[in-house]
């Protein structure tokens, strides 16, 4: 069994973890109205009578976010289902209209799941279209609304589309959780609908955690943490909580329902809103908008035009090579996985393409290195042409498209090529009367001599050879001579 | 003279529309003070937008069918640059940027506004007397309302002040007015005319349509505002309105059903006074002499109309004027914090009838009373669907009273929420199922005031109401709309 199915907190409780995840569509226009969603550093310049709510104005549903929200709740397994906008009413100086345009109990997507890639299945309660409120900076005081001396609104980001994906409370470990947000971003990434950028704020993460007695079922009171900036923030946000948790439990005490405000610096929560003063929403349909009704074509035209998600990617390199979880893990993320693939299918060692990529791969922008070109690097490696080092700067040269992206053109742009033996054994020889001190400490010393001079020797040659050298040659000879 | 002859005068260049607008903003310089129609006067766009069609008729270009016509709006329409303020003190200092869709095609179509026009409240009365600005005066009888809430556009157009003007109609507020003062007034039905920059009551219940003194100046004006605006997702995808090639049809033929519950006899709802279910009677008369046949149909649910609209209309109202916060646009009143500022600002803002409904409607919604409310009065209306559409089978119109007296006395009905509600028993019905309905003038009653009659048909109806609308106005015993008959 792997450590993520270990209990979190201790062999007493069991944590009980469900999300909520906001995520920013990337359509070109915002949810109802012309303005650009793209994000502006002058405040309030991608406003309209309609994103402002102003008197009189009126939403016009984006068909592009709603084909976006269905194909999200696809790729997670859900029903796609007729469904209504409804409007959840509260005052807020961020919320255009002091209503929120959003799904209540009729959402899109309902029903479906999201597997880890370790194989743990999360379900999925719905995932629902709503538009994103303005930003608010509350200026003096504390820094809160009410103590503020004044306060600023930004209303670009108003009216941006939204999808909430909401999990049932099924998660049970920290890593689990992490797990679920990454894996998810990977799907976003992969069907194209969103960015999925936590840090900033295309992704937003609300956890709502508990803490139950270890082999009980039961769903105890929960809070709801927010302001989780990154999947690490995540991970100590529920790892405080359920904690705490714990404590009040183990002292006679209980949590409250609430909302908690993770402080990422301070490294714990602070309370929020309670359930008590909590607003009623008064949902109720927007009469402003029709209902929306895919058909069935709508849905298997999605159906069919889905790419093939991450997992399933995962699974077909798996398939070919013998890497550890985490470089397919990382190669897919990157969307790197076509290009290994390809590599692999013309004849390249599936492993090494894989390590390769997953080492010295990590840009943002590869586009000039292909199949082709990336196996016949791999393949220079393999029979020496080219040492380790070598072959990491020609990849890099191929990634900034120099020679036209040609592992030999660059190769021997850099005069690289594998250094004959008996050329090196001469240099080796050469170092090692120049440096008799060192060389006795690396034949006759302890482990510790033995390792830092193996390090002094290759990086004499690496120096001498201008990088040339292969370091597992050069490794051999150390250890030949040194008998 | 009608729209349609002004708009005729002024295409053929025998009349200019400069001269037009002088005669009409003459006019309301010499009336308004007393009558109290219009919120603002827009005297120099009105001559500047007459000097363009002018232009236009001079330069061969065809200046639209509405050239040079005089129209006024109701004050919850948004005009570009010019204070939009729903009679209310919350919009104070507001000029809206952009032109509701209705506003652009009468300008589109050579029309001139001449003003904005007094409103209850955000458009909640049924007798501009809950009007930040003062109550409007029924032109016929300055002592008696205009009825409401688009008391001033009916004003206007029965005092001749505007050719035209434009209301809007959440639960009868353009059929009762128009009843009151003995004009015109048309509630299309619901998604016919964009709602693009109406300032919104009741959102599934409010459209806007026109008032006129002749049932085919009526016509002109929906053609214009009405077909598909893209800005409205609640329009309907259909094609223009053509009514007046229907008018000289007769309805020699048509079947017309007298609404029981609405016509103030046995089975119907009470209040519906002995004088005007004499004239609806004759009403009838006139619609069977001219080739009609008319029987009585019941729809039960009709009566069930204004309970539901009590809390449909409030619920909605409630949501949509939560915006008038004080953080964007309009009235702020400063108070230490946000929520102090805006509990301020609507304190002082909004009037006591706009605060009742916004009180009504957040207690229908609230959570624990939203199923014994506002899910109820849902269900009202889809029963009320269900009972009007059987009725249609029976008949192609119906025909009721438009409202259950004619105009009464200002201050006589403001001191009891419910007498003034109940003014809208008859038209109500319409909002909730979002069909059309036309308030034609049909004589006086023993007051000697105006009685309209209404006349109900499904959706999209308009053709065969205006059809109908048509014979009734050529049978009607005065000429109607104008004032000193």
């Amino acid at each position: 069994m792997s450590d993520l199915h270990e209990p979190a907190l201790s062999d007493e409780w069991e944590l009980v973890v469900g999300l909520e995840v906001h995520v920013e569509l990337a359509t070109q226009t915002k949810l109802f109205c012309g303005c650009a969603n793209e994000f502006s550093t002058e405040p309030n310049t991608n406003v309209c009578p309609t994103c402002l709510g102003l008197p009189g104005s009126l939403p016009v549903m984006n068909e592009t976010a709603v084909e976006f929200a269905m194909r999200l709740g696809r790729a997670l397994g859900c029903d796609v289902h007729p469904s209504v906008m409804a409007r959840k009413n509260y005052f807020y100086p961020d919320m255009a209209k002091d209503f929120q345009t959003t799904q209540y109990d009729q959402p899109t997507n309902r029903d479906g799941e999201l597997a880890l890639a370790d194989g743990t299945v999360v379900g999925i309660e719905r995932a629902h279209i709503e538009e994103d409120a303005g930003k608010t900076t509350h200026v003096g005081g504390g820094g809160r609304i009410n103590d503020a001396t004044y306060s600023l609104v930004d209303y670009n980001r108003a009216g941006v589309p939204l999808v909430e994906i909401v999990s049932h409370p099924d998660i049970r470990t920290v890593e689990h959780a992490k797990a679920y947000v990454s894996e998810l971003r990977n799907i976003l990434l992969a069907i194209a609908v969103s960015d999925a950028k936590m840090e900033e704020g295309s992704m937003r993460v609300d956890a709502n955690v508990s803490v139950r007695p270890v082999g009980s079922d039961e769903l105890r009171t929960r809070c709801e943490l927010k302001n989780i900036n990154s999947i690490r923030s995540l991970g100590r946000a529920i790892e405080y909580e359920a904690r705490r948790h714990v404590d009040l439990y183990e002292s006679g005490e209980a949590p409250r329902q609430e909302t908690r405000h993770w402080d990422e610096d301070g490294g714990r929560s602070t309370a929020g809103r309670s359930k008590e003063d909590a607003d009623d929403y008064r949902y109720f349909q927007e009469p402003d908008l029709v209902p929306l009704a895919p058909t069935a074509e709508q849905v298997a035209e999605i159906d069919a035009a889905m790419p093939v998600l991450p997992a399933a990617r995962r699974a077909r390199l798996g398939a070919l090579s013998s890497v550890a979880d985490d470089v397919l893990v990382t190669v897919v993320e990157r969307g790197q996985d076509m290009l290994a693939l390809g590599a692999i299918e013309v004849g390249a060692d599936p492993d090494k393409v894989l390590t390769r990529i997953q080492n010295d791969l990590a840009v943002d922008e590869w586009s000039s290195v292909n199949a082709e070109t990336l196996a016949v690097l791999i393949q220079m490696e393999s029979v020496g042409e080219l040492s380790a080092t070598q072959a990491k700067q020609v990849l890099a040269d191929m990634a900034a498209g120099l020679h036209g992206g040609d592992p030999r053109a660059i190769a021997a742009f850099h005069g690289f090529e594998a250094m004959e033996s008996d050329a090196l054994e001469v240099l080796v020889d050469q170092l090692i009367s120049d440096h008799p001190d060192e060389w006795t400490r690396f034949t006759g010393g302890d482990d510790s001599d033995r390792k830092k001079m193996q390090g002094f020797f290759t990086g004499q040659i690496m120096k001498a050879t201008k990088g040339q050298a292969d370091g597992r040659a050069v490794a051999e000879l150390l250890g030949r001579k040194s008998k | 003279m009608s729209a349609l002859g002004v708009a005729a005068a002024v295409r053929s260049g025998e009349v200019r529309a400069v001269d037009v607008v002088e005669e009409y903003l003459a006019r309301i310089e010499t009336r308004n003070g007393e009558l109290n129609a219009f919120n603002l006067v827009m005297a120099d766009e009105a001559r500047a937008a007459a000097a363009a069609v002018d232009a236009c008729v001079a330069a061969g270009d065809d200046p639209g069918p509405l050239a040079g016509v005089p129209v006024a709006l109701k004050d919850n329409m948004c005009t570009q640059g010019i204070a939009t303020t729903c009679s209310s003190k919350i919009l104070e200092g507001w000029e809206p940027p952009y032109d509701a869709t209705v506003v652009a095609r009468l300008a589109a179509a050579g029309a001139v506004a001449v003003g904005k026009t007094n409103l209850d409240e955000f458009a909640m009365g049924s007798s501009t007397e809950n009007s930040a600005f003062g109550p409007t005066r029924n032109p016929l009888d300055t002592d008696r309302v205009p009825g409401g809430s688009s008391g001033g556009s009916a004003a206007a157009v029965a005092a001749d002040l505007a050719a035209i003007s434009l209301g809007s109609d959440t639960g009868g507020s353009i059929r009762q007015p128009a009843a009151f003062c003995g004009v015109v007034g048309m509630k299309p039905t619901y998604g016919a005319v964009s709602r693009y920059g109406l300032i919104a009551f009741g959102s599934s219940l409010d459209q806007i349509g026109p008032f006129s003194t002749s049932v085919a100046d009526s016509a002109a004006v929906l053609e214009v505002i009405g077909g598909h605006d893209p800005f409205d997702s609640t329009s309907i995808d259909a094609p223009a309105f053509d009514l007046r090639s229907v008018l000289g049809r007769g309805v020699d033929g048509m079947r017309i059903g007298i609404l029981r519950e609405l016509s103030g006899g046995i089975g119907s709802v009470d209040g519906i006074s002995p004088d005007v279910q004499a004239r609806a009677a004759a009403a009838a008369e006139a619609l069977e002499a001219a080739g009609a046949r008319v029987q009585e149909v019941s729809v039960p649910s009709a009566t069930l109309g204004l309970s539901a609209y009590y809390l449909v209309a409030p619920a909605e109202a409630s949501s949509n004027l939560s915006r008038f916060d004080g953080v964007r646009f309009g009235l702020r009143v400063d108070a230490p914090t946000t929520g102090e500022m805006m509990t301020a600002t609507r304190t002082a803002g909004f009037g006591p009838e706009v605060k009742r409904r916004i009180m009504l409607g957040t207690y229908a919604l609230s959570a624990g009373y939203y199923d014994a409310f506002y899910g109820k009065a849902l269900k009202v209306r889809t029963l009320m669907l269900a009972e009007f559409a059987s009725a249609y089978e029976q008949v192609d119109l119906l025909l009721t009273p438009t409202a259950p007296t004619t105009a009464f006395r200002l201050g006589e009905r403001t001191a009891d929420p419910m007498t003034m509600y109940v003014n809208d028993v008859c038209t109500i019905p319409s909002n909730l199922t979002g069909h059309p309905g036309i308030s034609v003038p049909f004589g006086v009653g023993d007051d000697g005031m105006p009685v309209g009659i209404q006349l109900l048909g499904p959706a999209l109806s308009e053709p065969t109401i205006y059809q109908a609308a048509a014979v009734l106005e050529a049978s009607a015993p005065h000429p109607g709309g104008k004032e000193g008959r």
